[in-house]
C-alpha cells in the first residue's frame, strides 16, 4: 500500500496553540480599538509563523544536532556585524539590514544558545565536569555580553537564561549552583555601575513606582490600575477605559497583558493561563520522555525560557518584576519573537515526533 | 583523543528527570505567585482599582517645544514662530455629529472640501482622538465660535505655534521651511522627542539645523474626565525651546544682491573674506516658504515643479555652470606657481590658438586677436588665446591638483543640504567615467573654463576668499559663532606671496586699467576692488560658424560670471555672481556684484 508522506507535527501542541492563537487575535483587536488592519497582519503573522515551525518539525534531530554549532558561529558572526554596521533603533543597535530584510540576531541566538550547549554535552559524560561548565559559560557569555552592549538587557538575560538552565539540566552539582550565587551577589554592586541609566531607572522604579510618577512610573501605575479595574469579567470587548483611552503604555506589544486583563477579567486570565499550561505541559512531557540527551536538554530549555517568558512578563505587567522589554509571548505584536517561539516548538515537535525512527537507531 | 567513558544513560535519565520536576515545581511556585498578584489586584482590591480607573483624571499630553527663531547677524529675525488657532471636533463627545457638523459648516463657511478632508482624517482615528476641522481661523472666526461655544460640546479651538518666514522669498533658499512631518521621516525620528511635534525642517537651514532649532518637549499631567477630556493641568515639565540660530547673513546685503539679479535666474554668494561667513546666498527665482508651512496645493506645488525656471531650485549651492574665465586667475596663479615648461611668457595673440600638429582653430572671444600680451594682461584683458597655451603647457592634471587647492571639485563643506561637490576634471576621472583617455584638446578648452569643469557659485565665492587673504584654509559657513576668524597672517607656504601679488593686481586692474574687462564698474567706487569676468558658453558654437546672440534662443545664451573681492589692501568680502544666459560677465554680472559689494563696504567704511 501506498503511504503518503507523513507530516511531523505533535497535535496536542498544535491544538495548545490553535487556542492560544485565537487568544492572540482577539488581543490584536482590543489593543488597537477594533482595527481590522491589526487583526489582519497579526493573522499573517500566525500564518507564516506556522508554516515555519512545521517545516521545522520535519527536520531530523540528528540533523539540527549537527547544525547546532554552525547556527551559533552564524549567530555570533551576525552580533558582531550588528555591533559594527547595524543599525539603530531607538537608542540601541539591534537590527541587520540584508537587502529588504532587516532582522535582529540576538533573536537567533535565543535558539541558537541552547542548542549548542546542548550539543556540547549530548556525548559527554553528565553531570558535567568543572573546565565543561566553564566552556559552557563562555558559550553562553559571549554572545550574552554582545546583546548587553546592545544594549537589550532583556534579551541578554533571557539569553543567558535559556542557555544555563541546559546547564541546570545537565546536572551541574549543587556546590557549583550555590558558589555562582554567592559570587553573583557579591559582583551585583559593580553590574550596578555598568547598567545605562535607563535600565537603572527602571530597577529604581519598579522598587518605588510612585517616586516617578510622570516618567517609567506611569506605566506600571496605569497597569495596575488596568488590571485591578478589570476585576472577575472584565469591562468587556473594546471597553476598556485604561487602554482604549490611552493611559496605557505601549498597550499592543509589552503592555498587551494589562489590556486582556482590563476587558476580560480575571476569568479572562484565567482561561489565557489555563492555555498556555496546555502547552507547558505538553512540552514538559515531550522533555521528560525524549530519547537522547540533546533532545532532553533542548526541549527542556525551551519549554523553561517559554515559561520564564509568561512569568516575567505577566509579573512586570502586575508590579512584581521591573519593566524589561519581555513580550507575553505568542500575544504581543511582533513578528520576530513569534517567529522564534515558533520555530522553538517546531523543535520540539521534531524531537517528539520522530522518537520511533531514533529510537530504533539508537537500539 | 578518543573518548573512553561510557555513558550512563538510565542515570542520565533519572538525573535529568530530578531535574526537570525542579523546575515544574518552580515553575508552578511562579504561576501561582502570578495568579495571587493578580487575584490581588483584580478580586481583593478590584473596587479600589475600579474608583481609581473611574476617577482616571490623570492624563499624559506631552506638550511641544517652540522652535527656535532665526536670526541675522544684526539680531533681524529671519524665522519666527506664530500662533494659529484651529476648530478641532473630539467625535466622542458630539451627541450628533452631522448636525453639529451642518452648523459649523455654517458659521464659518466650510466648502464641502473641507468636510470631506475631515471625514476623511476623522476615519483614521479613534473616536476620541481630536480631529482638526478648519485651520488658521481668524481672530473673529474664534471670537464668534467663542459666544456660541456651550452650543458645540465636544468641539473647541486649540491654539498651535506655525513658523513664518517674514522675508518670504528673499531668505528661502537659506533658510528652507519647515512642514508637516512625513511617513518616512517619521520612521527615523526619536519618537519621544518628536511626540508633541507635527512640523520638521524639510531644506537649508531649518533642515540642517534641526536637532538645535527643536527643542525637547515638556509633559503635564492633566485632570480628565471620564470620556478623556481635559480639565484642567496639574503638574507641567516645561518643554525647553530650540536653540536660537545667529545666521552670518546681513539681511541688507542679502536684499542688495536679490534686487540687483532682478527677474533674471540665477545666484550670488557673498562671504567674509577674514572669517568664511555667508553674507548673502541668493538664488532667483525663489518660492515663499510660508505656503509649504501652511500646506501647499498639489497644483500649486505642481506648478513650482514644473517651472521651467526651477524655483524649488537653489542655483546658489547645487546649481554647476562652467567657470568660464573666471577660472583665469587661480590657472595664471598655477602657471606662475609650478613655473613649468616656461609656463608664463609673453604670448602673441593673433585670434585663435592651435595645437602642434592640429588644425583644430580655438578661437579667442576677441576674432580680431589681442596681439602680444604678458600675464597681467591676458588676465586684465581675459585673453582665451594666451590661456589656452598656459592650459596645453601645464596640462590637466597639473591644474586639476591646483585648483583642487581651492576646492574646485569638492564640497566645501557649508551647513546646508544638498551641496554640489562640482566637478574639477582630471585623467583618472576621465578614466574612471568614461574608460576614454584625455585628450589634449580637452585641457586647452579647460584653460578657459570650459568643457569638463564645473563650479558652484559658493565654490567660486569661496574660491575667491581663499584667494583674497591668501588663505587655503577658509571654510564656508553660515553660523555666526563658528565664523572663526582665519589665523592672523593666513600663511600658506604653496602660494607665494610675491606670486599671489602679482594675481592680485592684475585682477584689480580688471576694474581700474582702462582696457579691463570690467572697467565700466569703476565709475564712483569708494573702495578699491579686484574682480575677474566670465563669459560661459552654455554649447560649443561649430567650427567656423559666427556667433550671432540675436539668433539664439535665450536658454542657449551664454551665462554671465563674474567674482570680486574688496578692498584690495584688506580685503573683507568675496563675492560670486552667476548670471543664467545672461550673455557677458562683466556688463550683465558685474553691476550684481558691485551692488552686493556697496551694500556692504559702504555703511561699513562710513560713506
Amino acid at each position: 500500500m501506498n503511504r503518503l508522506p507523513r507530516i511531523r507535527a505533535d497535535w496536542l501542541l498544535a491544538l495548545g496553540l490553535l487556542l492560544l492563537c485565537s487568544i492572540s487575535l482577539l488581543a490584536a483587536l482590543s489593543a488597537s480599538g477594533g482595527d481590522m488592519a491589526q487583526l489582519q497582519a497579526q493573522g499573517n503573522r500566525w500564518l507564516i509563523a506556522v508554516l515555519v515551525m512545521v517545516a521545522v518539525a520535519q527536520l531530523p534531530p540528528t540533523l539540527l544536532l549537527r547544525w547546532s554549532p554552525y547556527l551559533y558561529l552564524a549567530g555570533l558572526l551576525l552580533l558582531i556585524a550588528v555591533a559594527v554596521v547595524g543599525d539603530v533603533g531607538k537608542g540601541a543597535q539591534r537590527w541587520l539590514q540584508v537587502g529588504p530584510i532587516r532582522f535582529q540576531p540576538s533573536e537567533l541566538m535565543k535558539l541558537a544558545v541552547p542548542m549548542t550547549i546542548a550539543w556540547y554535552f549530548a556525548e559527554r559524560q553528565l553531570p558535567p565536569r568543572l573546565h565543561e561548565l566553564l566552556v559552557a559559560t563562555l558559550m553562553i557569555l559571549l554572545p550574552a555580553g554582545l546583546i548587553f552592549r546592545q544594549p537589550d538587557l532583556g534579551t541578554a538575560l533571557l539569553v543567558s537564561a535559556s542557555g544555563f538552565i541546559v546547564i541546570f539540566l545537565a546536572g551541574i552539582r549543587w556546590r557549583w549552583i550555590i558558589s555562582t550565587a554567592v559570587l553573583a551577589a557579591a559582583a551585583a554592586p559593580l553590574a550596578w555601575q555598568r547598567l545605562h541609566d535607563y535600565q537603572r531607572q527602571r530597577v529604581l522604579t519598579f522598587l518605588s513606582p510612585e517616586s516617578d510618577p510622570l516618567g517609567t512610573g506611569y506605566h506600571i501605575i496605569q497597569s495596575n490600575i488596568a488590571i485591578g479595574s478589570g476585576g472577575l469579567f472584565g469591562k468587556g470587548f473594546l471597553n476598556g477605559t485604561q487602554s482604549q483611552l490611552e493611559f496605557l503604555p505601549e498597550s499592543a506589544t509589552d503592555f498587551i497583558f494589562a489590556v486582556l486583563a482590563e476587558e476580560y477579567g480575571f476569568i479572562g486570565i484565567l482561561l489565557l493561563l489555563a492555555t498556555y499550561s496546555i502547552i507547558v505541559s505538553r512540552s514538559f512531557f515531550i522533555s521528560a520522555t525524549a530519547q537522547s540527551t540533546y533532545g532532553r536538554l533542548l526541549c527542556g530549555s525551551l519549554t523553561l525560557t517559554f515559561v520564564i517568558y509568561i512569568l516575567v512578563n505577566i509579573g512586570m505587567v502586575s508590579g512584581l518584576l521591573p519593566v524589561v522589554g519581555v513580550p507575553l509571548p505568542l500575544i504581543s505584536y511582533g513578528g520576530t519573537s513569534m517567529m522564534t517561539l515558533m520555530i522553538g516548538f517546531g523543535l520540539l515537535m521534531s524531537i517528539q515526533s520522530h522518537r520511533q525512527m531514533f529510537y530504533g537507531e539508537s537500539q | 583523543m578518543v573518548r573512553t567513558t561510557i555513558k550512563d544513560h538510565q542515570g542520565e535519565r533519572r538525573l535529568y528527570r530530578r531535574r526537570l520536576l525542579i523546575t515544574l515545581l518552580l515553575s508552578l511556585v511562579g504561576v501561582s505567585a502570578l495568579i495571587g498578584r493578580l487575584h490581588h489586584l483584580q478580586i481583593t482590591n478590584h473596587a479600589h482599582y475600579q474608583t481609581l480607573s473611574r476617577a482616571n483624571r490623570i492624563n499624559l499630553e506631552p506638550l511641544p517645544p517652540t522652535r527656535g527663531l532665526i536670526v541675522d547677524r544684526f539680531d533681524r529675525v529671519l524665522a519666527e514662530n506664530r500662533s494659529s488657532l484651529s476648530l478641532g471636533i473630539v467625535p466622542d463627545q458630539v451627541p450628533d455629529l452631522p448636525d453639529t457638523l451642518e452648523q459649523l459648516a455654517q458659521m464659518f463657511g466650510l466648502t464641502a472640501e473641507e468636510l470631506d478632508h475631515f471625514d476623511s482624517i476623522r476615519k483614521q482615528k479613534r473616536r476620541f482622538d481630536r480631529v482638526p476641522l478648519k485651520r488658521w481661523l481668524s481672530e473673529e472666526e474664534a471670537a464668534r465660535f467663542a459666544t456660541q461655544r456651550h452650543r458645540f460640546p465636544g468641539v473647541d479651538i486649540q491654539g498651535t505655534l506655525y513658523r513664518h518666514y517674514p522675508y518670504a522669498e528673499l531668505t528661502a533658499h537659506l533658510l528652507g521651511y519647515t512642514s508637516a512631518i512625513n511617513a518616512k521621516e517619521l520612521a527615523e525620528l526619536e519618537r519621544s522627542v518628536y511626540r508633541a511635534t507635527h512640523t520638521i525642517g524639510k531644506s537649508g537651514v531649518e533642515r540642517q539645523f534641526e536637532a538645535t532649532l527643536h527643542g525637547q518637549p515638556g509633559l503635564q499631567q492633566v485632570e480628565v474626565n471620564a470620556r478623556g477630556r481635559s480639565l484642567r493641568v496639574l503638574e507641567q515639565q516645561p518643554p525647553k525651546s530650540g536653540q536660537m540660530l545667529r545666521l552670518t547673513l546681513d539681511l541688507d546685503v542679502q536684499r542688495a544682491a536679490t534686487e540687483a539679479l532682478g527677474d533674471r535666474r540665477g545666484a550670488v554668494v557673498a562671504i567674509d573674506a577674514t572669517d568664511g561667513g555667508i553674507l548673502a546666498l541668493v538664488s532667483t527665482p525663489s518660492f515663499n516658504p510660508n505656503n509649504f508651512v501652511r500646506g501647499i496645493s498639489t497644483n500649486d506645488y505642481q506648478a513650482l515643479i514644473n517651472s521651467p525656471n526651477q524655483p524649488l531650485y537653489n542655483r546658489a549651492i547645487r546649481g554647476r555652470y562652467p567657470p568660464g574665465s573666471t577660472i583665469k586667475p587661480f590657472l595664471g596663479f598655477a602657471g606662475l606657481t609650478l613655473q613649468s615648461g616656461n609656463a608664463i611668457h609673453t604670448t602673441y595673440c593673433p585670434g585663435w590658438f592651435q595645437l602642434e600638429g592640429q588644425s583644430h582653430k580655438y578661437r579667442c572671444w576677441k576674432r580680431g586677436g589681442h596681439g602680444n600680451l604678458d600675464l597681467d594682461m591676458a588676465i586684465i584683458r581675459s585673453c582665451d588665446v594666451y590661456f589656452y597655451r598656459l592650459a596645453s603647457v601645464l596640462g590637466i592634471d597639473a591644474m586639476h591638483d591646483f585648483l583642487a587647492g581651492f576646492d574646485f571639485g569638492r564640497k566645501t563643506g557649508i551647513e546646508l543640504p544638498g551641496e554640489n561637490p562640482g566637478l574639477n576634471p582630471s585623467r583618472a576621472w576621465k578614466e574612471a567615467h568614461f574608460g576614454v583617455a584625455w585628450y589634449p584638446g580637452e585641457s586647452v578648452i579647460n584653460g578657459i573654463g570650459q568643457g569638463f569643469m564645473l563650479a558652484t557659485p559658493l565654490q567660486l565665492a569661496t574660491a575667491t576668499a581663499m584667494l583674497s587673504r591668501r588663505n587655503p584654509g577658509l571654510r564656508p559657513t553660515v553660523v555666526l559663532d563658528s565664523a572663526t576668524p582665519s589665523p592672523p597672517p593666513a600663511p600658506a607656504p604653496a602660494w607665494d606671496e610675491d606670486n599671489w601679488q602679482q594675481i592680485v593686481d592684475a585682477m584689480e586692474m580688471v576694474v581700474s586699467h582702462p582696457r579691463g574687462t570690467a572697467h565700466i564698474l569703476s565709475t564712483d567706487l569708494a573702495y578699491t576692488m579686484a574682480a575677474k569676468t566670465g563669459t560661459a558658453q552654455v554649447f560649443g558654437i561649430p567650427q567656423g560658424e559666427e556667433y550671432e546672440e540675436e539668433e539664439l534662443a535665450e536658454r542657449l545664451k551664454d551665462h554671465a560670471l563674474f567674482i570680486a573681492f574688496a578692498p584690495v589692501e584688506d580685503p573683507r568680502i568675496a563675492v560670486a555672481v552667476v548670471v543664467e544666459n545672461g550673455g557677458h560677465g562683466g556688463s550683465a554680472a558685474g553691476p550684481v556684484a558691485r551692488a552686493t559689494l556697496d551694500a556692504y563696504l559702504l555703511p561699513r567704511l562710513g560713506l
